[in-house]
Formats: C-alpha cells, structure tokens, sequence
C-alpha cells in the first residue's frame, strides 16, 4: 500500500491553514454565501433558498439603512475631528510638563481602560433626565428647571452619544501624538525660533508638519472603531429615540438578532464594510502624502 | 549689525556650571572663532547669545540692549546649525523665504531676497528641491542662505562643516570666508577644529571646561599662548613639551640635556618647568631652518619619519619624550640614524610646570 505522502512544507504548514480556515476562511465564506440567501436564524432551511442579489438590493432601498450609513458618517466626522483637536491639545499641555508627566501620562489613559459597555452604562446614568448627573447638576445650579431629554430627543441624543465616544477615545489621538511630538526632531523647531516665529507659529510651521503622520494614523485606528461603533450606542439609546440614533452596526446587529434575517443582515454588512475600507485607503493616502512631505520616503 | 558684548555670563544646570562668567566684546562686523574641545561650553555660550537657552547669570548685549530675557524672534541674529536643521517640508525656496514670510515681508521683496542669496550661494538649481534630495554640502548652503536672507545683525555658526568631508570643508570654509568680507556682518562661529579657527577668525576665543583660556588674533595665539593648553590646542602639529628644571640659568632636561632660557622669559633657579618647541622651530642642521638671533642644537635619536612631500615630519626621542621635528629639503631618514637639531630659541617658549602658565617677562 502506498501511502500519500504530502510534501514536508505543507505538513508543517497544516495546523496553521486548518486554523485560519476554521476561524476566518469558513465564516466569511458563509456569511458572504448567506447574503445572497433568505437566510432566517429561526429557519435553519432558508440558508438553501438562494435570493441572488435581492438583499443588496433591498438595502440600497431601503432608508432605513442609509439613514443610519448617513448619521455613521456624520458621527465618525465630528467624534474623529474633535477627539483629534482635543487629543493635540491635550498631548501638547502634557508635553509642556516638567514634573508629573509620567503620571500625567498614565491618567490621560484611563478612559481607555474600561470596557465600552460600561462607559456605556455610566454615560447612560450620567445623562438620565431624571436621576442623571448632568440634569441634577444644572438644576441645582439653577440654569434649568426642565429635565433635559437627553438620551430622548434625537439630537441631544446623538450629542450624548458623541461625548461619550469622545471622552473614551481622545487618549488614542493624545497618545499617539504625544509619541509624535517625542519624536521631533530639535534642530528645525530651534531654527524656527531663531527665524523669528513665534510659539504659535513654529508650532502651525513646523511642530504640526511633523506631526500629521501620527494624526493620519490615529484617524485610521479610530475611523475603523467609529465606523463599527456599536457597544455604546446599543447600551445608551439602542438606537432610539425612534432609530433617531441608529448606526450601521447597530441596524445590522438589531435586523440579525432580533428580526432573525440573518442573510439580510449579511448583505448590510459587506455594504458597511466598504465604509471601513474606503476610510482606511483614505488616511494611508494621506498618511503616505504626510510622510513623503517631510522626506520620509514612503 | 552690531557688537556683541558678553558680560560674566554663567549657565548652569541646576548645581553643574558648564559656563563660568565669561567675559567676551566682540566688535561691529568681526570674525570671532570660539574653538576648543568638545563639551567645553562653546555651543552652550552661542545658543545664549541665540537666545535658545537661558542665561543664568551675567549680561549679554546685542547693539546696545541687553537682550537677556528677550527670546530668539526679537535678538534679530542668523544661526547656522551643525546638523542644518532645515525645513524637511518646505523646499529650497521656502526654507530660504521661510523667516521673511514670517516677517510679513512683501511677496516681490521675498522672491528678491531669495534669488539674491540662491546666487550668492549657487543655489539656484535647487530652488524647488526639498532638502531630502540635496546632498550635505548643499544642504550647508541651503542653511547659510537661509541665514543671509534677512540681513541679521549677528550670525551665529555651531559647527557648520562638521558633517562635511574633507575637500567640501575647505571649500566651504573659503565661501564663508568670502561671505563675511562680502557681507561684513558680525559673526560668531563655534567649531573644535583649529584649523578652521586660524583659517577664519579675525579673533579667537579658546575655551577649555566652560573657562575662555586666551583671546587674540589667530597669529597671537600661535606666537604667544598664554599657557600649555593652548600652546598644544593651536597648531599642527601640537607643539613640542619637554619637562624640565631651571639649573645655572638654563633649562636642563631629565637627561642631563641643556637648553638656554628662551629670550623673554625667565624662572627662578630650581623651578620645575616645561619648555615648548614648535616643529617648525627644530630642524636637523642643514635644513634650512631660518637662522634666529637665538639658536641652540641638540642629538636625537629619530624614530620615525613621515613625508608628507614638501616637508618630512620627524618623530625623534629627547630625554624621554617624544619630539616632533620637521625636515625641509627632505631626504630618506633610515631609522635609529642619530641627527643633530638646531632650535631657534627666539620661537620657543617656557611653562610653569604645574600650572602650565607662560612665564615671559
Ligand atoms: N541639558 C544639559 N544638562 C546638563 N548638562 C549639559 C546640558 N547640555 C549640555 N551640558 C553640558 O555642558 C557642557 C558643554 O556642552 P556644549 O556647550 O554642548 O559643549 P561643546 O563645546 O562641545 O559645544 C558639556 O559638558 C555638556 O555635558
Ligand atoms: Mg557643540
């Protein structure tokens, strides 16, 4: 009997390839393959039931699902832009430090160091128009004497929602630009004192250069968060007020859990997905033109 | 332009000095070199007078304000520094405009300005380049231009060729030379090297451990050290030291071997010192030393010879030490061979031998 003999490389290669196949390959396999069946969680039968393009086409209909493409878009530019201003900001006061600043450090992470959910929960407490904090604050201060519906009324809602967003994550755009700002060179920001700037300017002219690498590449990291954005927004609105709040993951998680359309939800997901990537191709971009600015090659 | 005037000026961290109350008046539109070795204080001393680090005690005026606790924006001064320090983002045209644009200067006084200092500089092929993709002696140009275009009352130089090689260093040293007679501005250049130093300075200023050991004019120095440290920082090669002690008027080395006083100096009977001979003052007889009112000879042995073509540097022990002589009319030197050297005692010179101090009268 001859036994197959499989060529040592791929021998040794086997448990890696069945791994990758069993974590990744198979999944996305299948939920590409159910996004184009009537797949129901509740009826295991529909996963045979091939649909073709239906589900792509029933969500490029349907509002619903752009509306909260749309407010995903709208919460990814504002929480991205102001987590990248207050991050700057914040990186350069603790870089002006002189005693304290590993402590400094250290704090400026903390939000990063509870789980989402929870952030969640606190900002959902914070923000209660009845016990909340920020309504008992104002009242007692006597600024209002309204309970705030911010968790409620669409727009305070979305601005909750951000805040919380923002107050969890700026430290990844703190961090990394303070990285930054460790590792800028002296010579030319000297040379801009002596050329007569002021702080001001050497920072616009110089400082700020040097520094848009490591902003591209927060914009990166937290534009994949943003735009996969869900723990938060599930716990603090679960995308109410009437959907006022809903995300794309939010939709995509309620339409295959709840609703059971699983190959719909499917067919959402590969549309979100292209979101993530276009926002990914669009910070290397400009990551990439930031570094070939300053001579870095690419 | 303007003088500069530095007065007792101290830098310290926290309790170590590194610059101990120097004193320093520099002249309208002078060359002024501050040479010595590495971490003696001379970049501390030029980014004071900068204005890139505080002072800690003492005056410095630039023109006739103290400009102390003024920072480097308001000093009006130009610096040139070691690693260029250029705009990494901007090209050569806007590293050169950069400190007008910032003066609100006009558009077209701008573009003059550049153009004039790219053409000084030989610039002008480069304008559009980034400093990525020039080599490091047009970067030192882009630098020195930069420094030029807005007219300063002072240049400041850490270094500027220093990361340059050879054959560039001396040629840059020449444009610089030619800068500043073209220019007239004051400037004060930091560099380690004593050669660049003689070669440039109208006055050099030699440092040792935060301390200024001597200042003068290049020739100064060389004739005239004021003690051991400077009598081996300046010239090549170092000049010649040979221990030794005051005995019947005249120096009388380890050896036995005895050398009259130099004329101009003097010690008292018994005293330890050190007398200094240049290379160029000590020459196997017949080798055209220049004949000095005051010549004396010794035998040594020779060790080494180096030809370097016009002339050949002799290695040769006397009484113990080493000795550097220079053969003119060179001819091969088979080791061991014992010469007799003539010293012209008018050029030589004589220590304390403890504190290194010149002992003329
Ligand atoms: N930030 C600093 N803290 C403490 N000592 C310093 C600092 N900067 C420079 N020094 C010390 O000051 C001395 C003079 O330095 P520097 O002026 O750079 O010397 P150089 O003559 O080589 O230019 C050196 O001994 C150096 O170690
Ligand atoms: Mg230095």
């Amino acid at each position: 009997m001859t036994r197959l003999r499989l060529p040592p490389w791929l021998v040794l290669l086997l448990p890696a390839i069945i791994i990758l196949a069993a974590v990744v390959l198979v999944p996305l396999v299948l939920s590409f393959y159910s996004s184009f069946t009537a797949y129901q969680l509740t009826r295991p039968e529909t996963l045979w039931k091939w649909i073709g393009t239906f589900n792509y086409r029933k969500a490029a209909g349907d509002a619903n699902f752009w509306w909260a493409f749309g407010r995903t878009v709208l919460l990814l530019t504002i929480a991205l832009n102001l987590e990248m201003l207050l991050g700057l900001g914040l990186a350069v006061m603790v870089s002006k430090v002189t005693t304290g600043q590993r402590l400094l450090r250290t704090a400026m992470m903390f939000p990063m160091m509870f789980s989402p959910v929870l952030v969640g929960f606190q900002f959902k407490f914070i923000f209660n128009d009845n016990v909340g904090l920020v309504n008992n604050a104002l009242q007692s201060l006597g600024l209002t004497d309204v309970a705030i519906p911010w968790l409620v009324d669409g727009h305070l809602a979305l601005f909750s929602i951000i805040f919380a967003e923002i107050w969890t994550s700026t430290s990844v755009f703190a961090i990394l630009i303070l990285a930054g700002l460790y590792a800028i060179p002296q010579d030319p920001v000297e040379a801009a004192k002596v050329d007569g700037c002021t702080p001001w300017q050497s920072f616009r002219f110089v400082t700020l250069p040097f520094l848009m690498p490591f902003i591209y590449i927060a914009m990166a990291i937290r534009s994949l968060d943003v735009a996969r954005a869900y723990d938060i927004v599930q716990i603090m609105t679960n995308g109410g007020p009437a959907r006022r709040t809903e995300l794309l993951w939010t939709l995509i998680g309620r339409t295959a859990y709840v609703d059971a359309r699983m190959g719909y939800a499917n067919a959402m997901g590969y549309i979100a997905i292209l979101l993530s990537i276009f926002f990914t191709i669009y910070f290397f971009r400009k990551l990439t033109a930031a570094r070939s600015e300053l001579g870095m090659g690419v | 332009m303007a003088q500069v005037q530095l007065q007792g000026i101290v830098k310290a961290y926290g309790a170590l000095r590194v610059v101990h109350a120097i004193d320093l008046d520099i002249a309208d539109g002078e060359f002024v070199v501050l040479v010595g070795p590495s971490g003696c204080g001379k970049s501390t001393t030029l980014r004071m007078i900068a204005g890139l680090e505080d002072i800690s005690g003492g005056a410095l005026r630039i023109g006739d304000r103290v400009v102390n606790d003024l920072p480097p924006r308001d000093r009006n001064i130009s610096m040139v520094f070691q690693n260029y320090a250029l705009y990494p983002h901007m090209t050569v045209r806007e590293n050169l405009g950069f400190s007008l644009k910032i003066a609100k200067r006009a558009e077209a006084e701008i573009a003059k300005a550049v153009t004039e200092a790219a053409e000084i500089l030989s610039l002008t092929p480069l304008l559009e380049r980034k400093p990525g993709q020039l080599s490091g002696g047009q970067r030192q140009r882009v630098a020195m231009g930069r420094a030029i275009v807005r007219h300063p009352d002072v240049f400041l130089f850490d270094e500027p060729l220093s990361n340059l090689d050879a054959k560039l260093r001396t040629q840059m040293r020449v444009e610089i030379k030619k800068l500043h007679q073209r220019l007239g501005t004051t400037i004060v250049y930091v560099t380690h090297d004593q050669v660049e130093a003689m070669t440039l300075a109208d006055r050099i200023v030699i440092m040792r451990d935060g301390r200024i050991e001597q200042i003068g004019t290049p020739l100064e120095v060389f004739e005239t050290p004021v003690n051991t440290f400077v009598a081996t920082f300046i010239g090549s090669p170092p000049m010649n030291l040979l221990a030794g002690r005051i005995a019947g008027g005249a120096v009388e080395l380890a050896d036995g071997t005895r050398l009259p006083i130099p004329p101009g100096h003097g010690a008292a009977e018994g005293r330890a010192v050190t007398f200094g001979v240049r290379a160029d003052n000590i020459m196997p007889v017949g080798h055209a030393l220049p004949p000095t009112a005051h010549m004396a000879e010794v035998e040594m042995e020779v060790q080494l010879s180096e030809p370097l073509g016009t002339e050949t540097l002799l290695f040769a022990m006397l009484a113990g030490t080493e000795v550097q002589a220079k053969m003119l009319n060179p001819r091969p030197v088979p080791l061991g061979e014992r010469l007799r050297f003539q010293i012209s005692l008018d050029k030589c010179h004589l220590f304390d031998a403890d504190s290194g101090v010149a002992l003329r009268v």
